[in-house]
């Protein structure tokens, strides 16, 4: 059903009448059916920013138990030892390969971010640094990636 | 408003007829687009919902146009904003395609016609009624930066303040915003609660910081320099992308850091 001002009834505060999207299939397209409106489209800007959030927090929360696991050495050389040989399995191993992707993600771009505020044409060359980071984060998990599951799944 | 008239306007506004009623009638190149459309009417919605127009287009119309055709032909109460139409007033920021736009910049052969074309209220702002929002909070942190000029001394008598071309070259970019809030409402950190002071105040305070003529810089950077300030932008760029002018804004606000870094414009 389409609405039309001519058809409005006159204002009613009441919350007895609701009304959904026109109809989900109303025309040739199907409508969104968020009606908080869809996700911003930024660019590499944004969805750098995300990441670096993203990636900044799962950090912190690894530090937080690498601090606590360290710490353990001071209360018994056998219980680190004990806790730290939990950590040898594939899934640890799998969570180290992400461990270093963030950190990777997180170092590089923070520098492109220091160059954005203190390099004077910083922020005019944005996207391409991000590409550049990008790439060099590609080639330092090309090289850590392969041998760093070889010891995880091929055996000491 | 009795039923007759109800009755006499449905039948003069028949139910979806975009189409010319004869081929004759189509324009020579133009085109069918849909257009979702976020709508809200605060008196019937209890919360926005999309409804999709079929609209006629020619390739080198302007979204601003297929909302017309719409509110003059289909929907008389599809509400938005617009003044001039011609990207000075900056009333028609809109989200496009998920992007902060002028309705009255951005022509319909520049998206993909092929696919629907997706028009919302921009974000941030309290919604008003379909593609209005309330601009309250935006101007009020406009206003907060002091966007007049300050000046202590008088000027030379019977002449004006002078100004060298370099000295003026030194801010010219930020005298370009036209208060559109494109910019403001497509800050990630503006979204989550409103209360940084926004791109645009920043831009517009700028424009004054870096004018030589204008001696309440320390006054405007004391200001900025608040926790809901400048040190709140994290460089995601959404503000320049938006700009209908093309302010490097980013860039903009990194300078006014830096000025309260060093302590001198």
């Amino acid at each position: 059903m389409s609405l039309k001002s001519t058809q409005l009834p006159t204002p009613t505060p009441s919350k007895s009448r609701t009304l959904g999207p026109t109809s989900l299939l109303a025309g040739r397209f199907s409508l969104p059916k968020r009606p908080a409106g869809t996700v911003y489209r930024g660019r590499e800007g944004m969805w750098s920013w995300v990441l670096h959030r993203i990636t900044g927090v799962a950090i912190f929360f690894f530090l937080l138990v690498h601090i606590l696991d360290t710490a353990l050495v001071r209360v018994s050389p056998e219980a680190y030892n004990a806790v730290v040989a939990t950590y040898k399995n594939p899934i640890m191993g799998l969570g180290e390969l992400a461990l270093v992707a963030a950190i990777g993600f997180h170092a590089l771009n923070g520098l492109r971010i220091i160059l954005i505020d203190f390099w004077s044409v910083g922020a005019r060359y944005h996207r391409l640094m991000f590409w550049i980071a990008m790439v060099l984060w590609g080639v330092l998990m090309l090289g850590f990636a392969p041998r760093h599951l070889m010891h995880v799944f091929g055996g000491a | 408003m009795s039923t007759v008239t109800i009755e006499a306007a449905q039948t003069r506004i028949p139910e979806r007829t975009t189409e010319p009623t004869s081929v004759e009638d189509a324009p020579p190149g133009s085109f069918v687009v849909t257009l979702i459309i976020r709508r809200y009417i605060p008196e019937i919605d209890d919360e926005p919902r999309w409804q999709d127009f079929d609209v006629r287009v020619l390739p080198t119309d302007r979204v601003l146009d297929a909302l017309h055709k719409i509110k003059w032909e289909q929907d008389g109460s599809l509400t938005f904003r617009r003044s001039c139409a011609h990207g000075i007033c900056g009333s028609d920021a809109m989200r496009i395609n998920g992007r902060n736009r002028l309705a009255c910049k951005t022509l319909i052969k520049d998206l993909d016609p092929s696919q629907p074309i997706y028009v919302e209220a921009i974000k941030g702002l309290p919604l008003e009624k379909d593609l209005v929002v309330d601009m309250e909070p935006f101007y009020e942190s406009y206003k907060q930066i002091q966007p007049f000029l300050i000046a202590n001394s008088t000027p030379p008598a019977g002449r004006e303040r002078v100004q060298n071309p370099v000295a003026r070259e030194r801010f010219d970019d930020t005298t370009k915003c036209i208060l559109c809030a494109a910019c403001t409402s497509s800050c990630p950190v503006f979204w989550t609660d409103g209360q940084y002071f926004g791109p645009a105040a920043i831009v517009n305070a700028h424009r004054f910081i870096f004018d030589d003529r204008d001696e309440g810089a320390q006054v405007r950077l004391d200001i900025l320099n608040d926790k809901e300030g400048v040190w709140r932008c994290r460089t995601t760029f959404n503000c320049s992308e938006a700009c209908p002018r093309g302010i490097e804004i980013t860039k903009a606000i990194k300078e006014v850091k830096q000025a309260i870094l060093t302590g001198k414009p």
